[in-house]
């Protein structure tokens, strides 16, 4: 819906304007800068990610457990977090090389974690079978064991594009010009806001075109033929190799998660002039959206859950793939997109509390309704034929049995929507009622005015709240947040 | 109410790629007796069973539950209307509710505080365990939980989906003996769905064998046992032995001899067919004259009984199971000898 306003926005200046835009010099540049970056951050993330799973799972390591986890960290870092630590201890970095690092730092493990998890459930039978019939170990690991990874490691690939393609606080920090720092700018800087509509298109188109590539290299993915427990191989000795492994290991894991911990330390330590009472009020302010937030978008999740898990026909299959359009949506062009419509339609509504709601259900509803939708399918059908036989409704089946039984994993899903809420930066930016401004606004804000000491605290309190829920959730999910 | 507990005419139902997994059934389940349908997986029975129940719709033909129509042209009556026990497999228990709530679930609030839960675990057997937790349960536990559930609001007809297969077989027998009792001391009208022939002669008063989506047969474990419509039903429900022969005046001439044949239509003309009978009315015994034409290739020690593994002249082999233990070894020759009668089924064309 917002999106589709959106595009009536762009279209309503007129074919002319449009194409004028379009074809503009900057809206080139930055699709330029932004393909750019996105392709380079996704090839860094494939060959740390693959290199790092490979080492981690199928060599000698010294403890890969550990490792594991380490290497994992990142993943509860924001981007403008990350971002915030580099230019705050290297203020030269900024531009495309500090995007670029800061972006792979965070984003690498979306391609560890799956390439980790196929290569766990490799059978190690056909990698002996390939060496059996005359191939080197190296050969192996090329055709085979890739063979086996390459859906997963692609997927992970796109998913780090599709995060790059709608970062904002990464890039406006390090002060790399892509779409959606473009958007906001244009958005801020002028009365004419055609361009900063057009471009929000443009970036959503882009967002598409990456997920449906997302989408088709997961569903390509071959499965094991054979029955029965897979073996898992025995370990690659690395001999010599063994101390350059664990250095590069350990190189990855202090970029990516020494470096952020280290500088908040440190800039914490000698912020003197800390204001416990705006810190105290940011804080509030956060618990308070991301809590109201995650309930609109729960509530709003658990009919499409509930209808996704239980009833496939095609409006319903339509009405989910409607929800997870918005996975690929950048929270710039959501934010923009309900501006304009908030403008138009509600004037009383732009910049109150209800508008900026919406925008969070928007954005997180897919999250959501994918953890409804498995609660939901992992409570057995048949006790829900027992309900009915015994006398009881669609409706009061649903509420006495499926979701009381749901009901823990829809929780996970409600705590999941908070956390990534906490932490969203550009839908915020553009739509928070004036004065309430979260731990993310803040740090944004003194960050982009080089106040590092300033906004340290807030970074600190951000990466508390972040990283101890998303270690539990990860702990009682299973998966990474 | 009138009529019987459940009666299924001209029933049709099936699936987009597979209309007819249901082919024009009949079933009729007297007031308080308890019906087997029989059945070799993917024959139907899940899907008869979902039709009763009000989850899949019936294409054709109709279901009553106690003379009241709930299936048929322009009808369909929501599950939760019909007043149905569904006894799924393995229980299927609520896991967020303990035992007395499963019970009592689908019980009015005012019932749920009286007597009836307690009286229903007492009936199958589980006084006290009001309080348990389902995961706290054995298996045969969960089911016969299952069971008092189903029983609770005194339903129009109980239905039991394979609730025996997941159990092992040594706990198997004693279930099914306390949830039978259960059933007919609630006076409950009841179908069982099983692929297990033991299952359906040991405990139902009528067994129905369903095959590719019909009823080829219905009648008392006895019948269908002794006299089963065809070669099928009749491998389906025991072991048979099957002899190909020729029939003249009562009489079937076979390649262990003359057997006596029941309810044959004496034609004078030979009629060729096959012979059908059960390894319990053949008897091997050491014959010295008889060699050539029968010997023995196996002997399986039961315990109670002894299966004899008789090879004949033309290489086809039969098996007998008798009481006693012949004193014979594999290669001797032997007599095959038929008690009772066989069953006759002449040649089709």
């Amino acid at each position: 819906m917002p999106l589709v306003y959106l595009a009536v926005r762009a279209g309503g200046a007129g074919p002319e304007r449009v194409l004028q835009i379009l074809s503009g010099p900057r809206t080139l540049e930055l699709a330029m800068r932004s393909i750019g970056l996105a392709a380079a951050v996704t090839a860094a993330c494939v060959v740390i990610g693959t290199g790092a799973a490979w080492l981690v799972v199928r060599t000698d390591i010294p403890r890969p457990r550990v490792f594991a986890v380490l290497l994992a960290l990142p993943l509860a870092v924001p981007s403008y977090v990350a971002g915030f630590t580099w230019i705050a201890e290297a203020p030269g970095l900024a531009g495309f090389w500090g995007a670029f690092g800061v972006l792979t730092a965070v984003n690498f493990p979306y391609v560890l974690l799956p390439v980790a998890a196929a290569l766990r459930s490799a059978d190690a039978a056909t990698e002996e079978v390939a060496r059996s019939l005359g191939y080197g170990p190296l050969r192996v690991l090329a055709t085979v064991t890739w063979a086996h990874v390459r859906p997963a490691a692609t997927a992970g690939g796109l998913l780090v594009a599709l995060y790059v393609l709608s970062d904002f606080g990464a890039v406006s920090l390090m002060r790399f010009e892509t779409f959606t720092l473009g958007i906001y700018t244009s958005y801020r800087g002028t009365f004419d806001r055609t361009p900063a509509a057009v471009l929000g298109c443009v970036l959503v188109a882009l967002a598409a075109l990456v997920t449906w590539g997302e989408a088709r290299a997961r569903g390509r993915s071959a499965h094991r033929t054979s029955s029965g427990a897979p073996r898992p191989p025995s370990p690659v000795r690395l001999g010599r190799w063994k101390p350059v492994a664990v250095a590069a290991l350990l190189g990855v894991v202090a970029i990516s998660a020494g470096v952020p911990v280290l500088s908040l330390v440190r800039w914490t330590a000698t912020g003197t002039d800390l204001d416990l009472g705006a810190l105290a009020a940011a804080t509030l302010t956060t618990f308070e959206v991301a809590a109201l937030g995650a309930a609109l978008t729960t509530v709003l999740a658990v009919p499409v859950g509930v209808l996704a898990a239980r009833y496939r026909t095609r409006t319903v299959a339509l009405l989910e793939a409607g929800t997870y359009v918005g996975h690929a949506l950048p929270g710039i062009t959501v934010g923009l997109a309900l501006v304009f419509l908030g403008v138009r339609l509600v004037p009383g509504m732009y910049q109150q509390l209800p508008l900026l709601l919406v925008g969070y259900a928007v954005l997180f509803l897919p999250l959501a309704v994918g953890s409804v939708r498995t609660a939901v399918a992992a409570a057995p059908p048949r006790l829900e034929e027992v309900s009915r036989s015994l006398g009881h409704g669609r409706v009061a089946t649903l509420f006495r049995v499926t979701l009381p039984l749901a009901a823990p994993g829809i929780a996970a899903g409600a705590a999941l929507a908070a956390l990534t809420i906490a932490k969203e930066l550009p839908a915020t930016l553009m739509l928070r009622p004036t004065g309430a401004d979260t731990l993310a606004v803040e740090l944004w804000q003194h960050t982009s005015v080089s106040e590092y000491a300033a906004a340290a605290p807030y970074a600190a309190a951000l990466v508390i709240l972040a990283v101890v829920p998303t270690l539990l959730l990860q702990r009682i999910t299973g998966r990474p947040a | 109410m009138t009529g019987p507990a459940l009666s299924v005419r001209g029933l049709r139902a099936g699936f987009p790629d597979h209309p007819d997994v249901l082919a024009g059934i009949d079933l009729e389940v007297p007031r308080g007796g308890l019906v087997a349908v029989l059945g070799a997986s993917g024959g139907g029975k899940t899907t008869l069973l979902r039709v009763v129940a009000g989850f899949h719709p019936a294409a054709a033909g109709t279901v009553e539950l106690g003379g009241r129509p709930v299936a048929g042209p322009g009808l369909h009556v929501p599950p939760e209307r019909r007043r149905i026990g569904l006894v799924p497999q393995e229980g299927a228990l609520f896991p967020h509710l303990t035992v007395a709530d499963n019970v009592g679930f689908g019980l009015s609030r005012r019932e749920r505080r009286g007597s009836r839960v307690a009286e229903m675990l007492e009936l199958v057997g589980l006084a006290g365990f009001e309080e348990r937790r389902p995961g706290e349960l054995s298996g045969g536990q969960q089911q016969r939980v299952a069971v008092a559930r189903a029983l609770a609001a005194a339903p129009e007809l109980v239905l039991l989906d394979e609730p025996f297969s997941a159990l092992d077989a040594g706990l198997r027998s004693e279930v099914r003996d306390q949830v039978r009792e259960a059933l007919r001391a609630a006076g409950a009208s009841a179908v069982l769905v099983t692929h297990d022939q033991q299952e359906a002669l040991g405990c139902a008063d009528l067994v129905a064998v369903l095959r590719d989506g019909r009823m080829v047969q219905t009648g008392t474990p006895q019948q269908i046992y002794r006299e089963p419509a065809d070669l099928g039903v009749a491998r389906f429900v025991g072991e048979a032995v099957v002899l190909p022969g020729s029939l003249r005046n009562g009489c079937a001439r076979t390649p262990i001899g003359m057997v006596p044949v029941a309810s044959a239509n004496g034609s004078g003309a030979d009629e060729s067919g096959s012979v059908l009978l059960r390894p319990e009315q053949l008897r091997a015994s050491a014959d010295p004259h008889a060699a050539g034409s029968a010997t023995v290739r196996e002997i399986v020690f039961h315990g109670a009984d002894t299966t004899v593994v008789v090879e004949l002249g033309d290489g086809l082999r039969v098996r007998c199971r008798q009481p006693d233990v012949p004193d014979v070894r594999p290669g001797d020759p032997v007599a095959v000898t038929v008690h009772g009668q066989a069953r006759w089924f002449p040649e089709t064309r």
